[in-house]
């Protein structure tokens, strides 16, 4: 690890001004993430804000639903009480995630802004365009590439993954430039949940829909997300919903527990008897961001909870999806995680 | 002198301190004055360094040195092999490569030492260390065994592998037949501590070595060969071990390199690796593709069983190991052949990982087994009674002794194998798939050479000295246990002190040896101040003057006649009496010749009940029985843990361990502990062990034969049978992830 700046805010605004004034300035929260990052070199930052102070780990209600401050830990929402009642697909997707230490550390914007777990971008001998895109993109997100000490540190451009060890990337939405996944179990419960991402910056505050926070990689596979710089998340607004009977988060892993999802998926129906009213579903391990089925959830609408009728929202779910070699096995595993899920959250299993 | 009698479960005699962190590891260790180094590694895995840019970090704060081949301080025994294994002299490069740590620009592997930065802080070394810059001249790196799998070549020695009893090709007119390729990937020991060494030259000659290793006497030796002085001026200390699994079954060489360092820089220097480095520095199961061929009639008596095997090896150097030695003697087989290759790759050697090759080939022949019981709508137990030998086949001896009958009945009372339906698929609950599966698993049962020391004292406590170093199995519990049922000293007073090269003479903790080897030293150390007090009190002058020896009773500090209760001496008042402040004995102990007529073999069998998702290939186990026939269980507590020790590694050998390999560029993509994956907790469900316990009458005096690695040897072929059974599907690739399962299905 390098030598770096450490400072500790306590107001939002001193944290935005403190990132928006130097380059090479990074917001630290639970650290799960950016600190294997630094540890490996692939983001080396040349001042730390620690943000943990701030008073943004409350979890209310609000006349609309329920807000989740930026910081509260991902342990304290998954065990929140009003979380488990009206949004248990919120309270599984975490719990799904990473290890119970790991949860006890990490934040709800930091589980948002974590990177990739793609082998390349961590390996900076290996080619990988996220880590070391072809013009350094200034943008909150992106990786600094250069450093006084350390010249070009951070490798080789190029995509690893494609043609190399790709069986955890994308069948949906990738670029030739990257294939990456998002990692998070938490923004597919958010996603499926149509959360609204509150952030201030430098500009203001503005607030952002759960499905336009992250990004596909297009030519700027550096960019996770479209935050600007020197945005803070602040918080995370969930709206009311009928789906807490019918809630169902599936991640299909290598083992039991602390690891990534081959492919998960989350579900959440309004049922009247056997009529599926209304639902989401989104999957992750898909895509460069957490993956939404609208049309999957428009076909569902209003029919009955049937293996049949799961399995044809499965395949219009499936529609446009590509597989890279190692992945290809997720063109099947996905829709059968869909049906699967689906059961599930019905009871029709 | 044995007690045919079962012995209690003791708690782990070292539990306490390992819990409140009163156990000092390797690394623990704090000498004044330490430097801290750190090693950068090649990026590439075959060319050689074209540059190598070491000033920035020369000039980074607190750095001591940077150590290259351009600089690295010559180590007088560099020309001899720098070696120590574990089991035999230090072996001899057969190949066109030599491997000498920072001797050249050339790179055998990935993550081969290119530098080793020494600071006056870990912190600061980690930093300089980034600083190192490196180009090279790339070559094609070979890295991928499937693909050089004719370039097999056999090895030369004693592990050639080749064996043939009768005909070679008789399964091929078999009226039952299979031909089977089974696949193992690299697994990697990754115990939870890390690899390292902190050494200390106290002097010009004298040198103090805390080590992660097994064993301290081997790293004693080959610090001697390559240091050139005697192996008495170096002190090796490694009384407690975070895991071993058999990566610490060598001395590395940048152990050897840091010793050199040290010397050089004249301070005390410490290296602990990192856990990417752990997947190149200290070896881990070599990649192995199995064939075996196998012929029964309908009756389902094997008529002929062929087994080939191919493992990958370094560029410089051959590693071998028993892959397909089950094969040879676990069935009354009139024909079996086998074959062992190995194929050099620009790879990091491998070197034995729990279980070692037994457990590779086990998986490959138990899997077999039960293809073939499917094709003969047997069940894989009655299949196996069928094939049952009471006498070793390869060796025409009697087994030291045999309870497999015994295991397989108690094993399937236990996971309820009536539950069973040979029928594969044919058992669900709600939407999963129920499966039964088991295999055997054997190792041999060895009695090597080693010494102990053991003092009683005069206030009746006892210690027990070995060199010996307890990796996890409970060692310090077991020698407490044996000194215990020949003395009867209270297990309180009882103190054994192990993991140093101060200590007697014992050899590398390895192939579940040890129990067998030190156990009987002491045993017979504890039997000698026995007889010394036996003898004390039945001299002429002495308390119970005249008596025999099998009169006598020795209980709780008291001497005493066996029919006559109220004559009896105090041990301490016997050895005041003759002014004796302590009986000192120090016994060396091997097995006679007449081991030799017998084959000497612990045994296991493992079953599983496994369920599996149809939809999505998840694979759980979600019960485990093991049961272990390795003669008299000394410690039945620590050999329970090892049981289930055994289990947890072998669940991730079934379901989850794998590092992969890039092959385009020949390093590894998931060096870590979240993408390599070990079983956690939650994949492990409740384990039932079950020890048969009945005392082999030959191995030893205590009656024990080794268990650590029958623990995990057979268990993966167990959870493949088992899903086999629960599926109808057959995955003969570890690990078996839910992609390869949910293919089969879909």
């Amino acid at each position: 690890m390098n030598p770096f700046q450490f400072t500790r805010v306590t107001t939002p605004k001193a944290a935005i001004s403190a990132v928006t004034k130097e380059k090479g300035t990074y917001f630290l929260a639970g650290g799960t993430n950016l600190i294997d990052l630094m540890k490996r070199e692939v983001v080396i930052p040349e001042r730390l804000v620690d943000i943990n102070k701030l008073p943004l780990a409350t979890i209310e209600k609000t006349v609309t639903g329920l807000r989740i401050g930026a910081t509260a830990k991902n342990s304290a929402v998954a065990d929140n009480e009003l979380v488990k009642k009206y949004f248990p697909l919120l309270s599984q997707a975490l719990n799904a995630g990473a290890s119970a230490q790991l949860r006890n550390m990490a934040t709800v914007g930091g589980n948002m802004m974590q990177r990739t777990r793609c082998a390349y971008f961590y390996d900076n001998s290996m080619p990988c365009n996220k880590r070391s895109p072809v013009q350094t993109g200034g943008a909150a997100g992106s990786t600094e590439r250069f450093r006084a000490d350390k010249g070009q540190a951070n490798g080789p451009t190029g995509c690893g993954a494609i043609g190399g060890f790709n069986r955890m990337h994308a069948i949906f939405g990738a670029s030739e430039k990257c294939i990456a996944v998002h990692p998070s179990d938490m923004c597919i419960a958010l996603v499926a949940l149509d959360a609204t991402v509150n952030v201030s910056g430098p500009k203001g505050d503005r607030k952002i829909p759960f499905g336009e926070f992250h990004r596909l990689p297009g030519d700027k596979p550096q960019q996770d997300n479209t935050l600007q710089p020197g945005e803070l998340i602040m918080s995370v607004d969930l709206p009311t919903n009928r789906f807490s009977d019918n809630s169902h988060y599936l991640k299909v892993r290598d083992r039991a527990s602390y690891a990534f999802a081959l492919v998960s998926v989350g579900v959440a129906l309004d049922m009247k008897g056997n009529t599926i009213r209304d639902v989401r579903l989104a999957m992750g391990g898909v895509a460069h961001k957490p993956w939404r089925l609208t049309k999957a959830e428009d076909f569902l609408r209003g029919k009955p909870a049937t293996e049949a009728n799961f399995k044809q929202a499965a395949a219009l779910a499936m529609q446009g999806a590509k597989g890279y070699g190692e992945n290809d096995f997720k063109l099947t595993l996905a829709p059968n995680s869909i049906i699967d899920a689906l059961k599930t959250a019905t009871k029709t299993a | 002198m044995t007690k045919d009698t079962k012995n209690p479960p003791i708690d782990r005699v070292d539990g306490r301190l390992k819990v409140t962190g009163g156990a000092n590891y390797f690394a623990d260790f704090e000498i004044p004055n330490t430097a801290y180094c750190v090693i950068v590694g090649s990026k590439i895995a075959k060319g050689t360094i074209a540059s190598l840019d070491t000033k920035k970090a020369q000039n980074a704060p607190g750095v001591l040195g940077v150590f290259t081949h351009q600089n690295m301080p010559p180590i007088p025994g560099w020309d001899a092999p720098v070696g120590g294994e574990a089991d035999g002299p230090a072996p001899k490069p057969k190949t066109e490569e030599t491997y000498r740590i920072l001797s050249s620009s050339k790179i055998l592997f990935d993550g081969q030492p290119i530098a080793i930065v020494v600071a006056d802080t870990y912190e600061r070394a980690t930093y300089a260390a980034s600083l190192v810059k490196a180009t090279y001249s790339k070559q094609t790196a070979r890295t991928d065994l499937q693909k050089h799998v004719a370039e097999g070549i056999a090895p030369k020695g004693a592990d050639g592998g080749n064996y043939l009893r009768g005909k070679p090709d008789a399964y091929q007119a078999a009226p039952v037949t299979l031909e089977a390729n089974y696949t193992i990937p690299i697994e990697v020991h990754n115990p939870m501590e890390l690899h390292g060494i902190l050494a200390h030259w106290t002097g010009p000659n004298t040198l103090m070595i805390y080590a992660k290793t097994q064993g301290v006497n081997a790293t004693q030796q080959a610090m001697a060969e390559a240091f050139k002085i005697a192996p008495k001026n170096i002190h090796v200390h490694a009384e407690f071990m975070g895991g071993g699994f058999g990566m610490g079954l060598r001395t590395w060489p940048q152990e050897t390199a840091v010793v050199a360092i040290a010397r050089k820089i004249g301070r005390p220097l410490k290296l602990v690796v990192n856990r990417s480095q752990m997947f190149t520095l200290v070896g881990h199961r070599p990649y192995t593709v199995q064939t075996i061929n196998m012929g029964a009639d309908q009756d389902g008596k094997l008529i002929g069983i062929a087994h080939a095997a191919t493992a990958e090896t370094a560029s410089y150097e051959d590693f071998t190991e028993a892959t397909v030695n089950m094969t040879k003697f676990m069935y009354a087989c009139p024909n079996v052949s086998t074959r062992y290759r190995i194929v050099r790759l620009d790879r990091s050697v491998p070197i034995w990982m729990r279980g070692p090759g037994e457990a590779t080939g086990a998986f490959a022949l138990e899997s077999a087994m039960d293809e073939m019981a499917h094709k003969l709508k047997l069940d894989p137990i009655e299949f196996r009674l069928r094939n049952y030998t009471e006498t070793d086949p390869e060796h025409n001896r009697p087994y030291s002794s045999k309870n497999l009958k015994e295991a397989y009945q108690r094993g399937a009372e236990a996971i309820g194998w009536s539950k069973r339906k040979n029928e594969p698929g044919s058992t669900r609950e709600g939407d999963w798939l129920i499966g039964y599966g088991m295999s055997t698993g054997t190792f041999n049962a060895f009695r090597w050479e080693a010494s102990a020391r053991v003092l009683l004292k005069a206030d009746g406590s006892l210690t027990v000295q070995s060199a010996v170093t307890d990796i996890g199995p409970g060692t310090g519990t077991a020698l407490t246990m044996i000194a215990h049922n020949v003395l009867n000293v209270p297990l309180n007073r009882i103190k054994v002190e192990y993991g140093d090269t101060s200590l007697p003479k014992a050899p590398t903790q390895g192939g579940s040896a040890i129990v067998s080897a030190v156990g009987s030293a002491v045993f017979d150390a504890c039997t000698s101040i026995k007889q010394a007090l036996i003898e004390l009190a039945t001299k002429n002058g002495g308390p119970l003057v005249g008596r025999q020896a099998d009169e006598l009773t020795l209980a709780d500090g008291i001497l005493s006649i066996l029919t006559e209760p109220k004559k009896k001496v105090a041990v301490s008042d016997l050895m005041q009496a003759n002014n004796l402040a302590v009986i000192d004995r120090t016994k060396e102990s091997k097995g006679g010749p007449q081991l030799q007529n017998y084959s000497m073999y612990s045994f296991s069998v493992h079953f599983v009940q496994v369920r599996v998702n149809p939809l999505t290939g998840v694979v759980r186990v979600t019960k485990a029985v093991s049961v272990a026939d390795s003669g008299r269980i000394v410690s039945p507590k620590t050999a329970a843990s090892q049981m289930i020790g055994g289990v947890a590694g072998g669940i991730g050998m079934a379901l989850t361990e794998e590092a992969v390999i890039d092959h385009r560029f020949g390093r590894f993509v998931n060096n870590n502990l979240a993408d390599y994956h070990v079983a956690v907790h939650a994949d492990v469900p409740a384990i039932e062990t079950i020890m048969i316990d009945k005392p082999d009458p030959i191995i030893n005096p205590m009656g024990a034969k080794g268990m650590g690695e029958i623990a995990l040897i057979g268990f993966a072929g167990a959870v493949a049978n088992a899903v086999f059974n629960a599926t109808g599907q057959r995955i003969r690739d570890l690990p078996i992830t839910p992609d390869k399962v949910m293919q089969k299905l879909t």
